[in-house]
């Protein structure tokens, strides 16, 4: 029997479906598939570009702040090298060789530094001294890269502690963190002792306090950190630094940031996005693809509702005529069929929704990596559900929006009269 | 209920123009039980159709309760439809996703918008004088042809309308369900003063009517 809080749209439409049983559950199985491939996919994909960004970020800051190379400033062929209207500038015929890029020091770092940490977006700034070296072991040397670094803050942009497989992250004057392939290749292990030879300096005993392991080989062979007023001395850069590494709380607003930062400041800021283009331009194909995939099951979705509403019209039309010669208006007929479409549509995305769930679940539960591990971590998030939802009950309504349409338009005569 | 030279033609303006009434002048008085008669085809359907409002006549007048209904736009006419005329239709046509009760509380739900106890009285009361009151839950598909015919009548007396209009409502039943069915519209005509305007070809059902109406070729004959 009807309750008296629910409207006359509300009750036909789903005595409507209710009568067809087998069709409504065959729509909404069809609706709940599609809604299971969007949701199942969204958050695969979401969370593979997570692991992504997460291993390839979590080496490298989302920004690098760079002093300005040194340039060659041909001589022209006017006097004061300002254009005139009429004459060309021309270079004169002497071979232009580029200038030698010599170690040198961000202008002003510190002021620097407090400007970009004030910029909303900033998460952590960190000034880095870098350059070349010698490790020197016995009679055996190996190249390096020397970062001179602050713990506290660089270790927030790369976390050293977390990638320690001995020794601890201390980093007084004295002490070095050196790769486990350099330790390998040298014989070395934490508490061993090593110098370091530069262009201008080669350094006292310093002690390995400890072994990281960043995933890469090369870096691992290559790369060696230590206390930033350290490489500065070893660097011959007395109190200055090479770059200034920086994160963003949003990693994909990196360009617009560094973008901001060149332009306030003068100095040269290079994005992630920049320097691993082919990497951005992978991730962004993969959303693209992600997004064209949705699309199109979202369509095949609301095609399949608007076909089966027209037949639902087809089957009910000898009714819909009935209710018209009744008193009923075409506003209410529409109404019906417009619920009828945002009702399946909705019953269709709520058990799509948690079958994707569940499809997700087993996919964290089974796909794991060969040492039993999770291939990478997935997260549920409500705003997909909750996305997923809408979306898929406002396509519902948009597809029934033409079937409603020749519902309420039906000629009650022409309708009766079958 | 007036008609003034209503006609009423198919596919106007083309080569197969066809006109099935040709300037009918209708009166009928409240309370009236009229009978039309006619053969097949002489246009019965398609008056009743112009008188109930469900459709438009090409040229002439329709006034309902009053209401000349020549200007009136699809809402006020369904509006009127809804509030002022009863249908009751050959194949009885009873929604088959609802109850005998729920069939007949229809029309008033679709006027409210909301249901309520004195709609679920109503209709219980109608149900009980049309004598199907052990059936009012039943579904419709679950009805004789006789029992829906009966609930196809209380619900087109549910809005207490002015006009009642069967098209042929006894041409599927058997001679008694026919009989029991007239004598429900004869019943509802006296005690509600409500017109009557009963199509059928019967004409033992017809002789009891107070007055009889003869369509041919569109046409009203004396």
């Amino acid at each position: 029997m009807f309750s008296r809080w629910t409207p006359f749209e509300w009750i036909v439409a789903l005595r409507f479906l209710r009568e067809g049983r087998l069709q409504t559950i065959f729509i909404i199985m069809g609706v709940a598939i599609g809604v299971a491939v969007i949701v199942f996919m969204s958050a695969l994909l979401a969370g593979l570009q997570t692991n992504f960004i997460r291993r390839v970020l979590s080496a490298q800051s989302h920004i690098q702040l760079l002093p300005p190379k040194e340039l060659t400033r041909p001589l022209r062929g006017l006097p004061d090298n300002a254009p005139r209207p009429g004459v060309a500038s021309v270079i004169e015929g002497a071979v232009v060789q580029p200038p030698l890029q010599r170690l040198k020091s961000i202008d002003q770092w510190q002021a620097l530094a407090v400007q970009i940490r004030e910029m909303p977006e900033v998460q952590v700034v960190s000034p880095m001294a870098g350059g070349s070296a010698l490790v020197l072991r016995g009679s055996v040397s190996r190249s390096v890269s020397l970062n001179g670094i602050e713990p506290e803050q660089y270790f927030r942009i790369v976390d050293l502690r977390d990638k320690m497989v001995r020794g601890s992250t201390r980093l007084t004057g004295t002490d070095i963190l050196i790769g486990i392939e350099l330790a390998s290749d040298l014989g070395l292990d934490a508490g061993d002792k090593l110098r370091i030879s530069t262009a201008a300096v080669v350094s006292d005993p310093l002690t390995i306090s400890g072994i990281f392991d960043l995933g890469n080989k090369g870096v691992n062979s290559r790369s060696v950190f230590m206390a930033l007023h350290t490489a500065q001395g070893l660097l011959g850069l007395p109190g200055g630094v090479t770059s200034l590494d920086v994160t963003v709380h949003d990693v994909y607003s990196a360009e617009r940031v560094a973008q901001r930062i060149t332009a306030t400041t003068g100095v040269v800021a290079d994005s992630w996005i920049r320097t691993s283009a082919q990497f951005f331009a992978a991730i962004s194909a993969q959303t693209t693809a992600n997004r064209a995939i949705r699309f199109f099951v979202a369509l095949s979705v609301a095609f399949g509702i608007a076909s089966v509403l027209v037949v639902v019209v087809v089957q009910k039309s000898r009714e819909i005529g009935i209710l018209r010669a009744m008193g009923i208006s075409q506003g209410q007929i529409l109404r019906v069929f417009l619920l009828q479409g945002g009702l399946l549509a909705l019953g269709g995305a709520v058990a799509g929704s948690l079958a994707g769930a569940a499809a997700l679940a087993l996919w964290q539960r089974y796909a794991r990596n060969a040492d039993g591990t999770v291939m990478f971590p997935l997260v549920l998030d409500p705003m997909l559900f909750a996305v997923a939802l809408v979306v898929a009950s406002l396509t519902g309504l948009l597809a029934a929006v033409a079937p409603a349409l020749r519902a309420a338009r039906l000629d009650p005569v022409v309708a009766i009269r079958g | 209920m007036s008609l003034r030279g209503v006609r009423k033609a198919y596919n106007t303006g083309t080569s197969i123009e066809t006109e099935v009434l040709h300037g009918i002048d209708l009166d009928l008085m409240r309370g009236e039980f009229c009978a039309v008669m006619g053969p097949s085809g002489s246009g019965k359907s398609t008056l009743l159709n112009i008188i109930g409002l469900l459709d438009r006549p090409s040229s002439g007048s329709v006034a309902v309760c009053g209401e000349q209904t020549d200007k009136l736009d699809d809402r006020s006419l369904t509006r009127l439809r809804g509030h002022s005329i009863g249908f009751v239709f050959q194949y009885h046509h009873l929604i088959t996703a609802f109850s005998a009760l729920e069939n007949v509380m229809m029309p008033m739900l679709g006027a409210a918008g909301f249901a309520s106890d004195a709609m679920r009285e109503r209709a219980a009361m109608l149900i009980d004088s049309v004598g199907l009151r052990d059936h009012q839950h039943n579904g419709a598909a679950n009805l004789s042809g006789g029992q829906q015919q009966r609930v196809a009548i209380a619900r087109a007396l549910a809005m207490n309308p002015a006009l009642l209009l069967a098209d042929e409502p006894t041409g599927n039943l058997d001679t008694r369900s026919a009989d029991d069915v007239f004598s429900l519209f004869r019943k509802f005509n006296v005690a509600h003063s409500t017109t009557v305007l009963f199509v059928t070809h019967n004409p033992t059902l017809a002789a009891r009517c107070d007055k009889i109406i003869r369509v041919v070729d569109g046409q009203l004959m004396p």
